[in-house]
């Protein structure tokens, strides 16, 4: 059996495992390569077989058709000077159209255009990716939860990117592709919808990504705990539990009373680190569309602490105020 | 491999800090508790309040009274009005000020601007436009208070002087003008930023946020109300550009953002701290003084490579104007609050025609005081 993890010191090496045979109106896999000692040390040694498939060809394609048109954006703002490239990188941007072109599709190449490309190349790759999990899962006759994962990231992107500025009616609301300037457009959007931490959704995303990280530090530091007696064998250990997952769950009824299963556990995390690209898509969708201004929405909903006014007054509403 | 790990995990940490600033902080709680409202500054990186010139000479009453310039000099139409001793004061402290005997500054002294043979002539564009220079100080000193002077603070000699700005260079060293267009093609074209640019503190804001806001008057506000309405225009592509504005202020006071705003709901002005009332008087202060002071003089600016004494003008054309930074140079009271004024009467100007508008509700309701009382203490 072909079975390490990171926590076996021990890595075997035999014969190649090319995995269950296909069924029918499949392509070719490529591999089994071989084996990696240093991959080996991060999980399996065997590298391959890889199925690629017209799925993954098409998706990879397109991927590569976007951040080409990105690269030779950005590459053509510094006038095609390579040093300047690598120098500027985390600055340059390929930008969204301007307002004024509102939600159209004809805007030139020159001033947009290019980033309608791009983010058409970049969501048909994404979209194109996420068939492949659904199809290849279904293939191994496994669920398809990866895939819906996936899905929820792919909501929260299409929402920043085409569902939102659609609502809006301008593209001028999207996301800019680049380093500096897309977190430089998430402090202006928080600061143009006064202040996201007030949005509510925003709030619960921020609670299932912590809530994300700490099940994953909860759940992986329980089944190193316990790989002593075999705890790393969970799946096994749901229906025939053994001595790793009793220890596992009496440690957690100790300290805090009450245990997930070998079983539930995985649901917590698949729920959390699902929810918190769900609810963060709804908060942005709602922010601008529904919501202006989400520290007034959150005074007057009582989410939201109003506190003392300083006393000071608009200038530009004073009598005579200079313009 | 265990010593390598020990190594590991302590050079990792070391590297992964070397960014910050090491020693203690200075820190000043400038509203409600809990709610952020502190300024926190390095001690070490803090900008330096320039030293201020000493006057020429000790300007007694008995020279303010004596005879009048217009009478003794051709030529004096802005300081007709002040005494023969006041004038030649003032006309040694502006050498000093601006193009300083014994400097590196060519035709240095009183050459700088006047024509040795004919003081009274106006052949040297430098005389002209500090005759303009003149004439914006003083309506600065007398019509911009409110920017300066509000809140019941000391009117009395607050205001500026040459020396505010300009610290012993013919040019002040923080100016700005325009950017030079984007080209209509994606080659060279970097959509105004997206470059590191220091005037937006290395972000990749619009690198040239002054253009619409300092000289035009474009709209600085984006907030909005709490629903949408026909009024809120999506503008998240303003919003960077008043965000590119808002960290050439934060850099050029040497202040964080919340020196003026409460950052819970940075637009609302009932949360703010009174100073951004100045800082929204001196953004008017500094439009009035790019339009009807610097980019009035119109071609009296010799174009670049022309002049005399180097380019006065930026790639664009524009002369080179003045932002927050011009006058304030990292410190959030120019010159450390000094009021250098008081030496120098003859630019203050004639009063104001108006008294400046009250920023702070006269008397706020009890358990405002309260809250105010509480919210100014420091942290213990």
């Amino acid at each position: 059996m072909a079975y390490q993890n990171i926590f076996t010191q021990v890595q075997l090496r035999g014969e190649l495992e090319a995995g269950v045979p296909l069924g029918p109106h499949n392509d070719e896999r490529f591999g089994p390569f071989g084996t990696s000692w240093l991959m080996g040390k991060l999980g399996g040694a065997q590298l391959g077989p890889v199925y690629l498939g017209k799925l993954g060809i098409a998706s990879l394609l397109s991927g590569f058709i976007a951040i080409e048109i990105m690269g030779l954006n950005m590459a053509a703002s510094v006038n095609w000077d390579p040093v300047q490239f690598v120098r500027q990188f985390f600055w340059l941007a390929l930008e969204p159209p301007a307002a004024k072109y509102g939600f159209t599709v004809g805007v030139p190449l020159n001033d947009g255009g290019w980033w309608i490309a791009a983010g058409f190349f970049l969501t048909a790759s994404i979209l194109l990716w996420w068939a492949r999990t659904y199809v290849r899962a279904k293939e191994l006759g496994m669920g398809t939860h990866v895939a819906w994962a996936f899905g929820s990231a792919i909501w929260l992107y299409l929402v920043l990117g085409f569902i939102r500025p659609m609502m809006m009616g301008s593209w001028a609301e999207a996301v800019p592709f680049g380093i500096f300037p897309h977190l430089d457009w998430t402090a202006a959007f928080s600061i143009r919808y006064g202040n996201l931490f007030y949005n509510p959704f925003h709030a619960l995303s921020i609670a299932f990504l912590y809530g994300s990280t700490l099940l994953f530090a909860m759940h992986g530091a329980t089944i190193l705990a316990v790989g002593r007696y075999g705890g790393e064998r969970e799946i096994e250990q749901i229906t025939d539990r053994g001595t790793a997952s009793e220890r596992a769950a009496l440690f957690w009824r100790w300290t805090m009373g009450w245990n997930a299963t070998m079983e539930s556990i995985h649901r917590w995390a698949w729920w959390f680190a699902v929810l918190t690209t769900l609810t963060g898509g709804i908060g942005i969708l709602l922010t601008g569309t529904v919501v202006d201004n989400w520290f007034l929405w959150a005074v007057d909903h009582g989410f939201a602490r109003e506190y003392p006014a300083t006393g000071v007054v608009d200038p530009a509403t004073l009598p005579g105020a200079p313009q | 491999m265990k010593t390598l790990n020990k190594l590991v995990a302590i050079a990792l940490p070391a590297l992964l800090l070397a960014g910050c600033e090491l020693g203690s902080k200075e820190q000043e709680q400038v509203g409600f508790r809990g709610t952020a409202m502190v300024q926190i500054s390095d001690p070490d990186s803090k900008a330096k309040v320039g030293d201020i010139p000493a006057p020429p000479y000790e300007l007694t009453a008995e020279m303010i009274a004596g005879d009048r310039a217009s009478t003794a000099y051709e030529n004096v139409p802005v300081l007709g009005n002040v005494s023969v001793d006041e004038f030649n004061y003032l006309m040694q402290a502006m050498t000093t000020w601006i193009a300083p005997d014994g400097s590196n500054v060519k035709d240095a002294g009183c050459t700088y601007c006047h024509n040795p043979e004919n003081m009274a002539s106006d052949e040297k564009y430098t005389k002209v436009v500090a005759r303009k220079m003149l004439l914006m100080t003083q309506n600065i000193n007398a019509n911009w208070k409110p920017h300066f002077a509000g809140q019941g603070a000391d009117q009395e000699n607050a205001g500026v002087t040459c020396w505010t700005c300009h610290r012993g260079n013919p040019v002040p060293v923080n100016n700005w003008s325009s950017a030079v267009p984007d080209p209509s093609t994606i080659t060279g074209n970097k959509r105004g930023g997206n470059t590191p640019a220091q005037t937006v503190a290395y972000a990749s804001l619009n690198s040239d946020p002054f253009t619409d806001y300092l000289a035009d008057k474009e709209t600085i506000r984006v907030g909005g109300k709490e629903f949408p309405t026909a009024a809120s225009k999506a503008a998240i592509q303003s919003t960077e550009k008043t965000y590119g504005l808002m960290m050439h202020m934060s850099q050029g006071l040497g202040v964080n953002c919340t020196f003026c705003h409460n950052s819970n709901n940075f637009a609302k002005w009932e949360d703010s701290r009174p100073q951004r009332v100045n800082a929204w008087y001196g953004i008017r202060m500094v439009r009035d003084t790019n339009n009807n002071y610097i980019s009035a003089l119109g071609d009296v600016w010799p174009a670049n490579g022309k002049g005399a004494y180097g380019n006065r003008r930026g790639p664009h054309g524009d002369p080179l104007k003045v932002n927050c930074a011009t006058c304030h140079q990292g410190v959030n009271k120019p010159l450390g609050g000094a009021k250098m004024l008081k030496d120098y009467p003859a630019l203050k100007g004639a009063a104001p025609v108006a008294a400046p508008a009250p920023v702070v509700a006269a008397a706020p309701a009890p358990a405002e005081t309260a809250a105010a009382a509480e919210a100014v203490k420091p942290a213990a």
